[in-house]
């Protein structure tokens, strides 16, 4: 078996639901009319598809670090945070001329992976486990909207760039790219949408790719046992370490993303209703498979936003509804068991072929 | 012979309580070395302390001539040791085949993995169950998929921590004969066990370890026919 046959083969491992010919058809119409849909949306849907397809690689990241190696982490908002905060300062510095604001944006992405690195440094070798985790995680976030909500003053600017509190940073130039002729191509609207859009497919491709790998392998083994993962001479440590930092730097994509999208980051991002949010998006999606986590969220992020033309609040309290419902009733996620109920509604049609197709569509989701 | 384990005044208390007190102990390469003795001898204690799972207060463990005293478990695992635990210490949650691959993926690149998946899916005859949860497998097939995943790394040395516990007689005749099997290919086989029809069955040589310390060592006949040892483990008076 060639490299190529294996790689592709790695994209439909085990640790990936999704794999037979129904879902890889559906995944290419999916896509082909997400990347058309600026032909016949409106602008203000395509900004809006934007702004969904933003935070689920937050979640993914999330996905990873708690579904696939066990480590429940509110920590996903401070490196979100952080990128958010780098890029706003970064590129007000430098300014939009000459690409500079990929350098921001390359930036933004390494600060919060190494922050990422260090946390899980101290957390992982220094033997913090389980609940505490989640608890450390917290704090850290906490701490950091706290320490960027005091930053009213004059004195709380780096460069040209002023952190402004509570109120937060805003005016950070869009990323632009060098075109030819000397008229740089600015990432706003359609463009960046097709930015996003590009990115998310190349992401959750590459996470397939990573969770059926031997390292995806070894962090559901450290996930399931990992007293026996490091007695098959893992070191567990260090891929927990390895899985936290690509969380956050996945976190950091999310923070980028967000920040560019509407030119302002606030400390709230960091909040505690923040740091709640993937956990809701990523346990609705059953947390152990990439996919149904890509599509909780970004389902949720549209519930929240249709509810909260009616009252904000009102969309928080059912995020938490659907939270306690998933950890009581639901432990496999909201996605799953709709797909599966699908399967079988269409699976009971009398057109054999149609049924025929649903049970293999059913059995690959399954 | 160089000893290919050995400890050196092996000492671990937890407290006041010593649960290893000085052991010394070797085992050359090639042998299988069952460790008996009462509840509470230290025999699990000193196989943690010899795959590092504890720190010893005091003394040494070398490993194919090198101290791996201060060496991490996993370090420990790739100087060519391998365990298997006394409460089967699997995943149970992810599928047989899955179990075996995670531990052959450590030793075999992936354009092997499938054959030797299949090859020691075979010897452990677990290839009907290899889609099933591993926590739904039997108990003694839970042992053979362990053993089986420390196996998969084809170490010179082979820790066994009661491989036949919670076995029915003809399960634990077969694991007899899979260390037998093991050990003519030229496994070195360390056992902790109770079972003395099983340890009749494996052993040349006998240690046992009374209140953390070696009592006697010697041939299987020596130490069954000891009235020592007969006194205070098999419960003769």
């Amino acid at each position: 078996m060639n490299t190529l046959t294996r790689a592709l083969k790695r994209l439909n491992g085990t640790q990936t639901l999704g794999r037979g010919r129904a879902f890889w058809s559906s995944f290419a119409v999916t896509a082909v009319v997400l990347t058309l849909a600026p032909a016949f949306a409106e602008s203000y849907i395509v900004n809006n598809l934007a702004y969904f397809l933003l935070w689920p690689f937050m979640a993914l990241g999330l996905s990873l670090i708690w579904g696939h190696a066990g480590i429940l982490s509110f920590g996903q908002t401070a490196f979100f945070g952080l990128a958010g905060y780098s890029y706003g300062v970064i590129s007000i510095n430098l300014g939009d001329a000459n690409g500079l604001t990929w350098v921001a944006f390359a930036a933004a992405l390494i600060l919060p992976t190494l922050l990422a690195a260090v946390v899980g440094y101290f957390m992982f070798y220094g033997g913090v486990r389980d609940v505490f985790v989640g608890i450390v995680t917290l704090s850290i976030t906490l701490v950091m909207e706290t320490f960027m909500a005091q930053t009213a003053g004059p004195e709380w600017a780096i460069g040209t760039a002023r952190l402004n509190g509570f109120n937060g940073m805003s005016n950070m130039p869009p990323l632009t790219v060098p075109w030819f002729g000397g008229e740089a191509l600015v990432l706003e609207g359609t463009p960046f949408y097709w930015f996003v859009l590009a990115l998310a497919l190349v992401v959750y491709l590459a996470l397939r790719w990573l969770v059926n790998s031997r390292f995806g392998n070894v962090l559901v083994a450290i996930r399931e046992n990992p007293d026996r993962a490091e007695m098959l001479g893992y070191n567990v440590r260090l891929y927990q370490l390895a899985v936290f930092a690509i969380g956050g730097a996945l976190a950091g994509i999310s923070g980028v993303l967000y920040t560019t999208w509407g030119s302002y980051i606030t400390p709230s991002s960091m909040g505690l209703t923040a740091a709640a949010l993937p956990i809701v998006w990523t346990a609705a999606g059953g947390r152990k498979d990439i996919t149904t986590t890509f599509i909780a969220t970004v389902f949720l992020l549209w519930l929240s936003q249709t509810l909260a033309v009616r009252g904000a609040q009102y969309a928080l309290v059912l995020m938490g509804a659907i939270l306690l419902g998933v950890v009581l009733v639901a432990p496999d996620g909201l996605v799953l068991p709709v797909v599966r109920a699908v399967g079988r509604l269409v699976a009971r049609k009398p057109r054999s072929d149609t049924a025929a197709d649903a049970r293999a569509a059913s059995q690959e989701v399954a | 012979m160089a000893a290919l384990l050995e400890t050196r005044a092996l000492t671990k208390s937890f407290g006041g309580l010593f649960a290893t007190r000085g052991v010394n102990l070797a085992v050359d390469p090639g042998e299988v070395r069952c460790l008996i003795g009462p509840n509470g001898a230290g025999k699990s204690t000193l196989f943690k302390l010899i795959i590092g799972t504890y720190q010893p207060n005091s003394g040494q463990v070398l490993f194919d001539g090198h101290d791996i005293t201060r060496f991490k478990s996993h370090q420990r695992i790739k100087q060519s040791l391998s365990i298997k635990f006394q409460v089967p210490g699997i995943f149970v949650d992810l599928a047989v085949e899955h179990n075996l691959r995670v531990a052959l993926q450590r030793r075999v690149g992936p354009a092997h993995i499938d054959d030797e998946t299949e090859k020691l899916l075979a010897f452990l005859d677990l290839a009907a169950s290899r889609q099933l949860a591993a926590g739904n497998l039997s108990h003694g097939q839970q042992q053979w998929l362990e053993i089986g995943m420390a196996i998969a790394l084809r170490p010179k040395l082979l820790l066994l921590d009661e491989p036949t516990a919670g076995m029915s007689p003809d399960e634990t005749f077969k694991t007899g004969e899979l260390v037998k099997r093991l050990n003519a290919d030229g496994m070195t086989i360390v056992v902790i066990e109770h079972d003395m029809t099983f340890v009749r069955q494996i052993a040349r040589k006998v240690t046992v370890l009374h209140f953390g310390q070696v009592f006697l060592e010697g041939s299987l006949d020596e130490v069954v026919h000891n009235d020592e040892v007969a006194r205070i483990y098999l419960g003769k008076d």
